[in-house]
């Protein structure tokens, strides 16, 4: 699954004496790379974009002389590349300037704003893990017979609606029909813990539907693939139960696979939420990142490309390593 | 019941109404004396407001990017916002459009209405205890029409050349006669604040029935009520609490499983699946916004007055309402202005569907081969069907319309205003003068049919500072006949603004300055349990 890539690191002995130590730093040394080359990408892109904040942002109003005003005042008459180093200097120190909209701090919005989404995300992660890698182990004890049928059926009918729709259909039966649950989604500053919850409880739900086929029927096909192998015939042969053998021989050998598609879909449960946020009136990141688009308020734009990327690349980062932790093979490229 | 009952029917049921007023409006409109003194009766019952509760709206058009200083104001909700905690020096009538006294309580203006007097209120205070002065006035004004300012109103304010203050009252001086100044300061964004706003913009302290108590750019904004209110007619419930739902479906499931209030924005295509709630009220108002279909009266073959005429003739308007707006909209004519202007020209035949006279001018036009019209789903909604529809009724006149559908990315900067022959859309302005300045003076950026005449500016020019009414008004019925017989606009449609409440909403006025009762629905209605 994970191919180490050629050492970028000089210093051949450490890397002999302390292996996995030297893999985790270039690791991480290769990430920073690349969240480096992707902040290129994101300023970039959006200097690319047609399209200008002042005229967007003043629509119909817009006279010659309150765009003119607006572009001297946030400085967009500077060259691009003084700009680029500028913003990137501030962002490294956590500070990713004012929203041009509303003039907020943008790193105190997406504080709030990133709270929200991880704290709705970090739920559905809590219910969807588990569940998910408890239903693929119990497919594989039950294979080809009714509960894996049923299972499989269940979570290939979820993966293949979208998940606006799986949200609709949960707001019409939970809240309009029934007026169970808290319906918009809404949270803010004041509201309690638990208030919290149930304003939560149906996007989470959406999102736990979401996620589970896909990390699921990864778990049953990496474990099924262990256990064909010969060790498993042997733990077999010496009579241990079914059950445990999947437990304690299959999967721990079947671990990189699964956390590695874990970790994708951790990192789309805080990425890749927007239609979700939008449905439910969330206002997690995602929502942040399309109002901002909308009237290309670039310092928001950018400091949300750039935590996505970052979010992504150090979930990316976490599997690789767990990976390797897990598979002993990994650690000496061959 | 018509529009027109309604609206008055609801003027009574905010209270807004007497019962003289009511009687006479209503007579004029040809309702007989027994069914007016029925309907008011019933609609003065309807109208003892009840005071309390917490009112929860669901509104599209917030976003993050959402500013709380007043200049900044561009988003629906913040429109909504800027309502519920500030006064402006002016308010419109909801019925008629007229300018009406808020926080300036009469006004003044010179012969030729290029110097303007406003008498400001007395005895006002702002949400923080300062009471209201005519400094704060003036500098509120001087912020907005700083040659600096990012305020949305600047182009508005263009004309002011002088702001000052005249022992209490306030005194503009314009740099040519305006009839119209007193309208145009009724402008959301011109939310007098302490100092005019310059020490804090954000803080959003002004004099309007109800304080903040927290703002989230784009997720919810809630207010408690202001006990020390200049006005009583007004700010009926304890609290309100504004929720940003910029998803449309989002907004139908919280009205109708009872979650918020109000939604504003509601689909003409699922308005007819929403009227089955059986706890939803639907609220439609004529508005000012009209989808259009431009030709450029400079360009070939559209510099041809008969082949435009034709291809007005071959629209056909009724057909428009019902199928692109759902019914929820008023036919045009073929100029920009409807009965919600104040000084609306009264009389002006309707022109309707004709193949035969289309046909008659077309052949009268020489023009031969198809006409191309090029659209897209931005230009309005429903643009391209109704492009097509457009296609059809032009057929059966004998005249051939290539339609060619554009992509929306780039529309406004390819298309429109470029090419010859397209589809668009206009949001309304408050005064005439305004709408035909913008859009029809020869001078204007935004002459999108390329409408060039020196008699018709003149006229713009004249009516502008003419103070006598009916001589206005009979101006501005010239200026329409123009822009109806010889310009290159058609006009099929102004669209409603539909918005939905549940049932225990009560009071709301049906305002035609703008969308949401003019902004002001949080502060009209209340909820009766």
């Amino acid at each position: 699954m994970t191919n180490p890539a050629p050492s970028i690191l000089p210093g051949l002995r450490f890397r002999q004496r302390f292996p996995l130590l030297a893999l985790i730093l270039e690791r991480f040394v290769l990430s920073l790379l690349l969240l480096f080359a992707v902040s290129i990408l994101i300023f970039g892109g959006l200097e690319a974009l047609p399209g200008d904040f002042a005229t967007t942002y003043l629509g119909q109003s817009a006279t010659p002389q309150a765009v003119a005003n607006i572009r001297q005042d946030l400085g967009l008459n500077r060259p691009v590349t003084t700009r680029y180093v500028e913003w990137l200097g501030n962002a490294v120190q956590g500070d990713f300037g004012t929203s041009w909209a509303s003039k907020n701090s943008v790193s105190e919005q997406i504080g709030k704003r990133l709270g929200n989404s991880l704290f709705l995300a970090g739920f559905a992660a809590i219910i969807s893990v588990p569940l998910a890698v408890g239903l693929g182990m119990l497919s594989v004890h039950f294979r080809n017979r009714l509960p894996d049928k049923i299972i499989n059926v269940i979570s290939l009918a979820a993966i293949s609606l979208p998940e606006f729709f799986i949200g609709y259909l949960l707001i019409l039966f939970f809240a309009v029909k029934f007026g169970m649950a808290t319906f918009p989604a809404t949270v803010y500053d004041s509201m309690g813990f638990v208030e919290r919850l149930k304003a939560i409880a149906l996007p989470t739900a959406t999102l736990v539907l979401v996620v589970l086929a896909h990390m699921m029927r990864m778990t049953r096909a990496a474990i099924l693939s262990v256990m064909s192998s010969a060790y498993m015939e042997t733990a077999e042969l010496k009579g241990i139960g079914a059950f445990r053998a999947i437990v304690k021989h299959a999967a721990p050998n079947a671990l990189a696979p699964i956390i590695n598609v874990i970790a994708l879909n951790l990192a789309y449960l805080v990425v890749g939420v927007v239609v979700v946020e939008v449905v439910f009136v969330y206002p997690g990141m995602g929502q942040y990142m399309v109002d901002a688009v909308t009237v290309r308020d670039m310092p928001v734009v950018q400091a949300c490309g750039l935590i996505f990327a970052a979010v992504y690349i150090f979930l990316n980062m976490t599997a690789d390593i767990l990976a390797i932790i897990a598979n002993p093979r990994l650690r000496h490229p061959r | 019941m018509n529009d027109y009952t309604k609206y008055l029917t609801s003027r009574v049921t905010a209270g807004g109404l007497s019962r003289r007023e009511f009687m006479g409006r209503a007579m004029a409109a040809g309702i007989t004396l027994t069914v007016a003194d029925k309907l008011f009766t019933e609609s003065a019952q309807a109208a003892e407001p009840k005071r309390g509760g917490h009112l929860k709206l669901g509104l599209e058009g917030g976003a993050a990017t959402d500013s709380n200083d007043p200049a900044k104001f561009l988003s629906q909700v913040m429109f909504c916002i800027g309502r519920c905690w500030g006064d402006m020096l002016v308010e419109s009538d909801p019925l008629t459009g007229a300018a009406v006294p808020a926080l300036a309580e009469s006004w003044e203006p010179s012969k030729d209405a290029a110097t303007w007097t406003f008498k400001i209120r007395k005895g006002v205070k702002f949400h923080n205890g300062k009471e209201l002065t005519i400094d704060d006035v003036v500098a509120t004004l001087k912020r907005h029409t700083d040659a600096k300012s990012e305020s949305g109103a600047l182009g508005v304010l263009g004309s002011i050349k002088e702001i000052k203050a005249d022992g209490g009252d306030l005194v503009l001086t314009l740099s040519e006669g305006n009839a119209d100044m007193p309208l145009l300061l009724s402008d959301y964004h011109l939310v007098i604040q302490p100092n005019g706003g310059v020490d804090d913009p954000l803080a959003s302290i002004g004099t309007g029935p109800y304080k903040m108590t927290s703002f989230e750019p784009g997720v919810r904004a809630t207010f408690e009520k202001n006990k020390d209110d200049w006005r009583s007619d007004r700010g009926y419930v304890d609290s309100i609490e504004i929720i940003g739902m910029n998803d449309a479906t989002a907004r139908i499931a919280a009205l109708s499983s009872g979650q918020v209030h109000y939604i504003n924005r509601v689909d003409p295509k699922t308005v007819n699946l929403l009227k089955r709630a059986p706890n939803v009220e639907i609220l439609s108002t004529a508005g000012r916004g009209h989808y259009v279909f431009i030709m450029h009266c400079d360009k070939a073959p559209f510099d041809n007055n008969d082949l435009r005429l034709a291809l007005k003739y071959a629209m056909d308007r009724e057909t428009m309402v019902q199928k692109i707006l759902g019914g929820y909209g008023k036919v045009g004519n073929d100029f920009p202005i409807n009965r919600t202007y104040a000084l609306f020209p009264e009389g002006i035949e309707q022109r309707a569907y004709d193949p035969d006279k289309a046909a008659f001018h077309y052949k009268k036009s020489g023009h031969s081969g198809s006409v191309l019209l090029r659209t897209s789903e931005v230009a309005f909604p429903g643009a391209v069907d109704a492009a097509v529809l457009y296609q059809e009724s032009c057929k059966k006149a004998g005249i051939e319309i290539e339609v060619k559908r554009e992509p929306g990315d780039g529309y406004w900067t390819n298309v429109w205003n470029v090419q010859p022959f397209s589809t668009s859309y206009w949001g309304g302005r408050p005064t005439q003068d305004q709408m035909y300045s913008t859009a029809y003076l020869s001078t204007a950026d935004w002459n999108d049919t390329r409408f060039k005449r020196p008699d018709f500016d003149k006229l713009l020019l004249q009516a502008r500072s003419e103070l006598d009414e009916a001589k206005r008004k009979d101006m501005y019925r010239t200026m329409a006949m123009t822009v109806r017989d010889e310009g290159g606009v058609i006009l099929p449609m102004f669209n409603d603004f539909v918005n939905a409440s549940t049932k225990q909403v009560k009071g709301y006025v049906h305002d035609i300055g703008n969308d949401m009762s003019n902004g002001y629905v949080a502060t009209r209605v209340w909820l009766d349990a």
